[in-house]
């Protein structure tokens, strides 16, 4: 079952991959061989003040590339001790190894790459330059072997730095089919500066930064299809109320809330255009859709029980799933947008949560107790349509709110499992885990373009 | 010899009688000898003489003392009453009597004895202050001290029977509260457990407080002056993660607004 889900990830980036493929149909076919190739990364050196920066350089496309899940990384304690720098540094294939300096030292063993990353770090005109290069070590032409060298200009600053190397990694990447998710942000919620406030970094960890400064409790972000808007819930007035937040202006937006005790866990649909969201405005808390100014509210969902956490389907935008205990203990339910249809998604057992679409409208993730004590989250993620799970994590500590990255192969969940809450990345398939954040509490992660 | 003395005396005697005669006023009689000491010791030695004895204060508060002091000359045996008995010729004591009390000395000599009394005169201490007007307790005190919080079942908003009766007892406390601060608010809050989600606990400590605002408001607590807020469990009163802990933090709680 696992590997079914996985194999409709796959294919997914393997659908994308055959639309690049018409420029790069070597590259793709090799993937279709079913076994992840390896690449060897051998670290870029920095000339003059760029040197300061090459750990960062090396390390951030490392991580990209690692954590991509599309390529076994080659051990570099087997790189030979002279690697490539620049394209006029390899040779044609020898007779014997040369040092690093042929395709073969890094085709053949110990390192068994097929391909290789290789280039170096210059300053030019007061910038960071990286001059990046990709190799198939297959190809005995040292011309035929290349698949692109490319220029990456960048500020001369450690962030500088990162940045090109997400550039570098990401055209790695896209040689495999694989979306970038240089540039994409994950918004939080984190305690460290003494209250709950949304903060917002960079999908690798770095740049964190804090949004808010209620010094109230603010949390449950959610971020609009297109990354600029921001909603969330607040106590900076007394009950929980809904704000909204321009990513673009960093300021807020009016939104009016009903008259409620409480209006909270907004999300948008998939157009950007209206917010959907839990409010107590008849009593129990239930599904509300209203306008991104908050005007016009209406009630789509209608049972005695508590209802939140609405979330449009991002590919149809007809029907959202929600969380209800109008079965019992909170559940997963479907149903259409006019609040018709409704269906149970989750089996009933245990409690499940945080509902989160894949960006092809196809699977959710969500935490789910099933098979542990209340109150020990594990992440899953569901076919929609066959009902079909696959569970992620296995029991270490509390993990819960997985939302997907744009790429639709990564997630993005909080755990409790290093102690206190902190912001992890994984593949789909719960491979290559990352933590990100270390200070405070962070929870509620939501990764935005 | 001797009568020419003699006619002296007779004439100095009439000289004065003459020379008292002129002033017409009778001459001012020698004051009586004193006890002399002398007078006696021929026979039976020296009289008790008390050369002081005093009491100072001669007022005192009760509880507080005074100090009797003292100087007897040729006793042989110097007493004093109310307990105190026998004491040196000179010396002090404290005294602290509950009431008004006369010291009697009796001093006794080989010639005679002497006697004094001192008087202390004890007065009541006059009574504290009155405690000064109970310092009116605050609102958030109140609350604090009359009003008890309800707990819940895990999932559950319904208010459980032994919940009944706090908040019973709960709600003459609030009346008398929103009567002393006529502009305060009753803010219902309510809490839950860590082991649910942070999204769906919101919705039921929501319906936590809003059940206890119905029960409360249904035995009196007038509507417009109760509020609710749902705290989910954002703000947990105990964080450890046992059913003790967890059966604290699943609660409705009380506070004042003014």
């Amino acid at each position: 079952m696992k590997k079914t889900i996985f194999a409709i990830l796959v294919s997914l980036a393997l659908l994308a991959a055959a639309a690049f493929s018409q420029s790069q149909s070597d590259i793709v076919i090799k993937l279709t061989g079913g076994t992840k190739k390896v690449i060897a990364l051998p670290d870029f050196r920095g000339a003059g003040a760029t040197a300061q920066f090459a750990d960062t350089f090396n390390r951030t496309v490392f991580d990209d590339v690692q954590r991509s899940g599309m390529l076994n990384m080659a051990a570099k304690s087997f790189f030979p001790l002279n690697p490539p720098q620049q394209e006029g540094d390899l040779r044609g294939a020898p007779a014997t190894a040369c040092g690093g300096r042929c395709l073969a030292d890094w085709a053949g063993a110990p390192v068994n790459a097929n391909y290789i990353g290789f280039g170096y770090l210059a300053e030019q005109g007061g910038q960071f330059v990286a001059f990046g290069h990709l190799y198939n070590t297959a190809v005995p032409d040292v011309a035929g072997a290349k698949i692109f060298r490319k220029l990456y200009n960048a500020p001369l600053t450690e962030d500088g730095a990162r940045q090109a190397a997400h550039q570098y990694a990401a055209d790695i990447l896209q040689q495999f089919g694989v979306p970038s998710l240089a540039g994409t942000k994950i918004y939080y919620v984190s305690n460290r500066s003494g209250s709950k406030e949304i903060w917002v970094m960079d999908f690798d960890g770095s740049n964190q930064k804090q949004l808010t400064r209620f010094g109230s409790i603010t949390t449950m972000p959610a971020i609009s299809s297109d990354g600029r808007r921001l909603a969330f819930t607040t106590y900076a007035k007394g009950q929980p109320q809904i704000m909204m937040y321009s990513t673009e202006t960093g300021r807020f937006i009016p939104f009016r809330n009903s008259q409620a005790s409480m209006n909270a866990t907004p999300s948008f649909t998939p157009d950007g255009q209206q917010v959907l969201y839990s409010s107590t405005v008849s009593g129990f808390a239930q599904i509300y859709i209203a306008g991104l100014d908050g005007g016009n509210p209406r009630r789509l969902s209608n049972s005695r029980a508590i209802e939140v956490e609405p979330k449009v389907n991002p590919k149809t935008g007809t029907d959202m799933v929600f969380v209800s205990g109008r079965g019992g203990l909170q559940q997963i339910y479907r149903m259409n947008m006019d609040g018709a249809d409704v269906e149970r998604l989750t089996t009933g057992e245990g409690e499940a949560s945080n509902p989160a679409w894949h960006p092809e409208g196809q699977h959710i993730a969500f935490a789910w107790t099933r098979g542990f004590a209340p109150g020990n989250w594990n992440v899953f993620i569901m076919d929609a349509a066959s009902r079909e799970t696959v569970q992620l994590t296995h029991g270490q500590g509390r993990n819960e709110n997985p939302t997907w990255a744009p790429d639709g192969r990564h997630l993005v969940f909080s755990s409790n499992r290093a102690g206190g809450s902190q912001i992890f990345t994984m593949l789909a398939d719960g491979t290559e885990v990352k933590q990100l954040t270390t200070q405070g509490n962070n929870s509620m992660p939501v990764w935005a373009k | 010899m001797r009568n020419r003395h003699i006619a002296t005396s007779l004439l100095a005697a009439s000289l004065l009688i003459f020379a008292a005669g002129c002033k017409k006023k009778p001459p001012a009689p020698p004051p009586p000898p004193t006890p002399q000491p002398t007078q006696t010791t021929t026979q039976k030695g020296p009289a008790a003489v008390i050369q002081s004895f005093t009491a100072e204060p001669s007022t005192i508060v009760r509880g507080e003392s005074s100090t009797l002091r003292w100087e007897v000359a040729n006793a042989t045996e110097v007493t004093i009453d109310n307990g105190i008995g026998a004491v040196p010729a000179r010396g002090s004591r404290q005294v602290s009597p509950s009431s008004n009390t006369t010291y009697r000395m009796t001093a006794k000599g080989a010639g005679g004895d002497a006697i004094s009394a001192v008087s202390v005169a004890v007065t009541t201490p006059p009574p504290p202050p009155p405690p000064p007007p109970a310092a009116k307790a605050s609102l958030s005190e109140r609350m604090a001290k009359d009003v008890q919080d309800v707990f819940f079942d895990y999932d559950k908003s319904e208010v459980r029977e032994d919940a009944r009766a706090t908040l019973q007892r709960n709600a003459d406390a609030i009346k008398a509260i929103l009567n002393d601060f006529p502009s305060a608010v009753l803010s219902i809050e309510g809490h839950c457990d860590e082991r649910g989600s942070a999204e769906y606990n919101l919705g039921l400590g929501d319906r936590r407080s809003t059940s206890v605002k119905e029960f409360l408001t249904q035995i009196g607590i007038p509507a417009e002056r109760v509020k609710t807020i749902s705290y989910g469990k954002e703000k947990p009163f105990c964080t450890d993660s046992n059913e003790e802990c967890w059966g604290k933090n699943r609660r409705a709680h009380f506070v004042g607004v003014q």
